[in-house]
């Protein structure tokens, strides 16, 4: 630790500048519709600006003093208690600043276009000016309680996004299942803090960190499994994968923003940022590994049941966490790796979203994929962005996904015994996978027959697809030029692990496994090869029909009803919980009323009393009584007096 | 100074009760001159809170004086950190809640003057329960304060309003009646032991904490029997449904925000320092009936239908937290129990002046009546959210903290308790989130609201709809609420640290110290 840089010191700018932009334009009202959306822009840019400058001037020292932190004020003192409001300022923290900001910055800019028709334009960047504070704060806070804030922080705002639709029942249904899904991940996060506090005294990650070791491993297991039940809340992962793909209810930036480049990864960073509980727990480890690896085969293989463009993109994103988690999961043989795919799948599926919104800001909205086709002919620029974030994704050689989901494979594959056959199998089996739904996507999307020619949009409306304007292909391009180049870049030379050293530890070398590097990147190029064929054979080869197929073997109709998560939660959960609310309603208002009041009727009056309220008679009795006690009282007072 | 000051506050509203009696020819007037003495009050008790000193005597700004000299019993005030606190929502709320119900049509027949002096008396009674410090003197301010509030209900009230002010009063009564019953008994202990009996709190805190167990535990169940009336406990919640269902919004923002904490500041005040052995013997059967209050409170208010009674289950399941709190015996769940009844007279008032201003738009308080609102009152919709979101504690707003700190604090000592009542936190979001889905979002709908607008068909234009946003009357009551929402979610500090000492002079009476961090590994 080391003392605040005179940069550091306005830190907190990070958080200030987003939050007064969102509460400027919250408070403005419509005054605020023609500037509105420029302010929002204009504080995430000089955010961004501020986490560049922050970011030099922290590479500007030597390693071991790149970590510090900057004291805001007291937050929760309660006696020994004494919860910090405070930032962290280390290579970690400053990466994700760079993402939030950066991305963030791209995704508002496109919004300007994207939202353009929309009357509440203000409000929307209210909400992504909150989110990106919120998700800052996560990222900065330098406790788990500050975490804690930003994590139910990013939270909201994804509450208020996803249902920006508000009069549209689907998204209101979608908004508050997000919350509600998260709400069950935080309250593993929060029983994790109250045990470092039973156990430690203290909640600040730096005296947590140092004093971790002195509990016993089944604490400390129980703080892992507890701190990854808030993970698989925040990042879609099983068995709290469900609400993610319903997250498409909200307007397409808010999807590539929040719930692709940021805030889902969140969970990533969680366990990141908590390698030295990580560090000591193999068993917890396991366990994150297990949930990763279900969880990136689960993603995939409904990903390729959907027709609709959205919720495709958003079940590959519920299975790029899946290897995220899965990186992290190996230990020092892997956080960095974990963060590096984070960062590279930042760019390539923030530019798929946008794309996709690209492509229904041209189709009147439409996202079912069997009404597109050939559309790489009216929206060049768009095809190209989202041709290589679709090559970069499927891990397409020198691309960015080439690198970073190549040394995940390598890493889970380095395991023990059948560790390393299950997992780095699933690994490998997801690549197959992920380039079959994609390739599926890309072909029904921009090639094939123009299906839409002869069918009419749900208004009514004749489909005119048209490119969209320089606002929203700009960030697209940029987006793009990441996706090829921020793999190579940020693993050449393992340049982005030596940077996350003094955050993650040193990056570990891993064993050789049972096959050699070079020949898990053959295997899995021809995996890749293998799925995108195939894809060809299903839907590429031969026309697609607009209507869905519903004569479908189970395995694809179990895909398209997502493995039956939604079943199985509403059987387990929604079922029973209305009726044992139901239930009990039935009880109190019967019940118990009846019970307490009867009870105290047989000691006095109480119950004939109220029986006789119905009759209008009882006023003059209870009045009769009050008056009694008003003597009472007056003849007490009375005593004082004589 | 602080004397004075709260001398002041306790007579001030009596005056003031009178002035306004006196108008009731006239309500504008007797709405002004109502609005200005509670305004003063308001002045008066951040006076109050200025001068106190945190870290100065147990109990400040106390003044005495003979009243029944034959039986011991004084005229005596004055107030603790927790005591102050309280006041200060007090006059915080009373003013707002004037605003509120400015534009109230009253029942055929009845003046505003008639319905504001009795809030007033409301308020100086209220300031008298928690500035006590005569057990007899409480007592009597306990039963009387039950007075204005039933003819609140009563008179002014739904149209039950005669079935829930009785019921209110016997429950409320009868609990008084076996606390007095143990405050007597704490005299005659008095007696036997120093010659002479006594209601002086602090000769009694000395006193009855001796005594043994067996008559402890009898005392205790007394007083705890009326405050788990008054705050309310799980079986012993449903009078405040009822009431609070029938209760005109205004006098529902005094009953739940501020009256039903007299039962959980009574907890503080009373059972753990008269009656700390039995307190650390009948912990359990409370942190029982609290972890009952969360989970029963919070599954309840997700089946109501009603948008008042769905408020009374919600602050049912937040005095089970307060009540957790209280008997976890740590600084941090203490202050958090403290802090809770503040943040919760913040929310949950704030949410029922929001919800009274939803149902003035709509005329029904059933929530199958509403639809969509969020289209024609954007603003509304929005300060909705914000008093949803401190009621289920997101960080950021005053109720977080609370709920916060009352977990946290309660898990070293209680774990088993803490994390069930952990759960409650899912099940706030189900019913708050649900709650604002069924009235603020989906397509624009409910006969309420064609009801509203002239005619049926008008709800399917909402162009049409005559339902208006909020007025700058409404937005001006609701600000100081939202202010402190965020404020106090974002700087706790001015809260925390006033109740701080208050907490700990509490803990030693008890003879209880925060457990130590568990050094297993060691």
């Amino acid at each position: 630790m080391t003392d605040i840089s005179a940069v550091g010191q306005f830190a907190w700018l990070l958080l200030v500048l987003p939050l007064v932009g969102a509460v400027i334009l919250l408070l403005a009202g419509r005054a605020a519709n023609k500037w509105g959306h420029l302010l929002g822009c204009a504080t995430v840019l000089a955010a961004f600006v501020y986490g560049v400058i922050l970011f030099f001037d922290i590479t500007g020292h030597e390693a071991d003093k790149r970590v510090s932190e900057l004291h805001l004020f007291s937050w929760i003192p309660v006696k020994s208690l004494a919860i910090d409001f405070g930032l962290r300022l280390d290579p970690l923290s400053v990466t994700f600043v760079l993402l939030i900001t950066g991305v963030g910055a791209l995704i508002h800019i496109y919004s300007i276009g994207y939202m353009s028709h929309d009357d509440g334009r203000r409000r929307f960047f209210a909400y992504l000016n909150l989110f990106v504070a919120a998700m800052l704060l996560l990222v900065l806070g330098n406790g788990f309680v500050t975490l804690y804030f930003g994590w139910e922080g990013v939270g909201l705002a994804s509450y208020l996004l996803i249902g920006w639709y508000q009069n549209r029942p689907s998204a209101a249904t979608a908004a508050k299942k997000a919350f509600l899904m998260n709400r069950v991940g935080d309250v593993g996060l929060a029983i994790a803090i109250f045990l470092l506090w039973a156990n430690l005294g203290t909640t600040q990650y730096t005296e947590v960190f140092a004093r971790i070791h002195e509990l016993s491993p089944g604490t400390i297991l129980a703080i892992s499994l507890l701190l990854l039940l808030g993970a698989c809340g925040k990042s879609g992962q099983f068995p709290l994968q469900s609400w993610l793909p319903d997250a498409m209810e909200g307007p397409t930036p808010v999807s590539a923003l929040i719930h692709a480049a940021t805030m889902v990864t969140a969970g990533v960073y969680l366990i990141a940022r908590s390698n030295p509980i990580y560090d000591l727990t193999e068993d917890g480890r396991l366990v994150v590994t297990i949930i990763g690896t279900i969880t990136l085969l689960i993603g995939c293989i409904v990903g390729c049941a959907y027709d609709d463009i959205k919720k495709v993109l958003a079940y590959s994103t519920v299975s790029q966490i899946g290897y995220m988690i899965l990186a992290v999961s190996l230990g020092p043989i892997g956080y960095a790796l974990g963060i590096v795919h984070l960062l590279t799948h930042g760019f390539f599926k923030a530019g798929l979203f946008l794309g996709a919104g690209s492509v229904m800001h041209g189709m009147n909205d439409e996202v079912d994929m069997r009404k597109f086709g050939g559309l790489y002919k009216r929206m060049p620029i768009t095809f190209v962005t989202f041709g290589l974030g679709y090559l970069a994704l499927i891990g397409f050689p020198f691309l960015s996904g080439y690198y970073s989901k190549d040394a995940i494979i390598e890493a889970a594959f380095s395991g023990e015994g059948w560790h390393a056959w299950v997992f780095g199998g699933a690994a490998m089996l997801g690549v197959a996978l992920t380039a079959f739904y994609m390739t599926r996507l890309m072909l029904m999307t921009f090639f094939g027959k123009e299906r839409w020619k002869d069918i009419k949009s749900e208004d009514g409306k004749d489909f005119q697809p048209h490119e969209s304007p320089a606002v929203m292909t700009v960030p697209m391009i940029i987006l793009a030029v990441g996706s090829i180049g921020a793999g190579w870049f940020l693993t050449s030379g393992d340049r982005l692990a030596q940077w996350l050293e003094p955050s993650l530890g040193q990056l570990r070398e891993h064993g050789e496994g049972p096959i050699p590097g070079i020949g898990l990147t053959v295997i899995s190029l021809a995996l890749m090869v293998i799925g995108a064929g195939a894809a060809w054979l299903f839907v590429g080869r031969k026309d697609v029909p607009v209507q869905r197929p519903e004569k479908v073997s189970w395995p694809v109709r179990a895909a398209r009803a997502d493995l039956y998560g939604n079943a199985v939660n509403e059987a387990l959960f929604a079922k029973p919980g209305e009726a044992l609310t139901r239930g009990l309603v039935v009880l109190d208002d019967k019940g118990v009323d009846g019970a307490v009041t009867g009870l105290a009727g047989t000691l006095g009056f109480l119950s004939s009393l109220l029986r006789r309220t119905q009759t209008g008679f009882v006023r003059s009795y209870a009045l009769t009584m009050l008056g009694g006690s008003v003597l009472v009282v007056a003849a007490l007072l009375m005593v004082r007096f004589s | 100074m602080g004397t004075g000051l709260l001398i002041a506050l306790l007579v001030l509203p009596l005056v003031g009760a009178l002035v306004v009696a006196f108008l009731k020819n006239d309500d504008r007037t007797a709405k002004i001159a109502a609005l200005g003495v509670t305004l003063a009050e308001f002045v008066l008790a951040v006076l109050l809170w200025i001068s106190y000193e945190p870290g100065g005597a147990r109990i400040q700004a106390s003044s005495s004086v003979d009243w029944m000299s034959q039986l011991g019993v004084h005229l005596s005030f004055g107030v603790d950190g927790i005591a102050l606190v309280m006041i200060g929502v007090i006059a915080l709320l009373v003013p707002i809640v004037i605003g509120a119900g400015w534009a109230d049509k009253l029942p055929a027949g009845r003046s505003a003057g008639g319905f504001l002096s009795l809030i007033l008396v409301q308020e100086a009674l209220m300031v008298g329960v928690f500035a006590a410090t005569d057990v007899f003197l409480f007592y009597v301010l306990f039963e009387i304060m039950l007075i204005p509030m039933y003819f609140l209900i009563g008179g002014y009230g739904g149209a039950r309003r005669q079935y829930a002010a009785v019921k209110f009063f016997l429950y409320s009564f009868l609990g008084g009646l076996i606390m007095l019953a143990s405050a007597i008994g704490c005299y005659s202990l008095a007696a036997d032991k120093l010659g002479h009996g006594t209601f002086d709190w602090a000769t009694l805190v000395t006193v009855v904490r001796d005594a043994p167990l067996g008559t402890q535990v009898w005392l205790f169940f007394g007083f705890f029997l009326a405050f788990a009336i008054k705050a309310p406990l799980v079986p012993l919640h449903t009078w405040l449904p009822d009431a609070a269902e029938q209760a005109p919004i205004g006098v529902a923002v005094i009953l739940v925000g501020v009256l039903d904490k007299v039962g959980t500041f009574g907890f503080l005040r009373y059972l753990l320092p008269m009656f700390p052995e039995a307190s650390k013997v009948l912990a359990p059967l409370v942190l029982v009936l609290g972890v009952i209050g969360v989970l029963y409170g919070s599954l309840l208010a997700v089946g109501q239908t009603d948008l008042k009674r769905l408020i009374a289950y919600v602050s049912i399941a937040h005095f089970g937290f307060i009540a957790i709190g209280i008997f976890a015996f740590t600084s941090q769940s203490e202050v958090g129990a403290v802090s809770y009844m503040v943040n919760h007279s913040i929310a949950t008032g704030m949410l029922i002046l929001v919800i009274g201003m939803v149902i003035a738009r709509g005329g029904s308080t059933k929530i199958a009546d509403y639809g969509g609102m969020s289209k024609l009152t954007p603003v509304l919709a929005g300060l909705f959210l914000v008093a949803g979101l401190s009621t289920l504690s997101l960080p950021g707003t005053n109720s977080f903290i609370s709920e916060f700190l009352v977990l946290l604090g309660s898990y070293p000592t209680q774990p088993v308790y803490a994390v069930l009542a952990t759960i409650g936190m899912i099940l706030a979001a189900l019913y708050v989130l649900w709650l604002y889905q069924r009235v603020m979002q989906g397509p624009v709908r409910g006969n309420a609201l064609v009801g509203v607008s002239g005619g049926p068909g008008a709800a399917t234009d909402p162009g049409k709809a005559a339902v208006t946003d909020l007025n700058k009357r409404e937005l001006l009551v609701l600000a100081p609420l939202v202010l402190l929402i965020l404020v106090l979610g974002v700087y706790p500090k001015p809260v925390l640290d006033i109740v701080g000492p208050s907490v700990s002079a509490t803990m030693s009476a008890v003879g209880v110290t925060d457990p130590v961090p568990a050094q297993e590994g060691k």
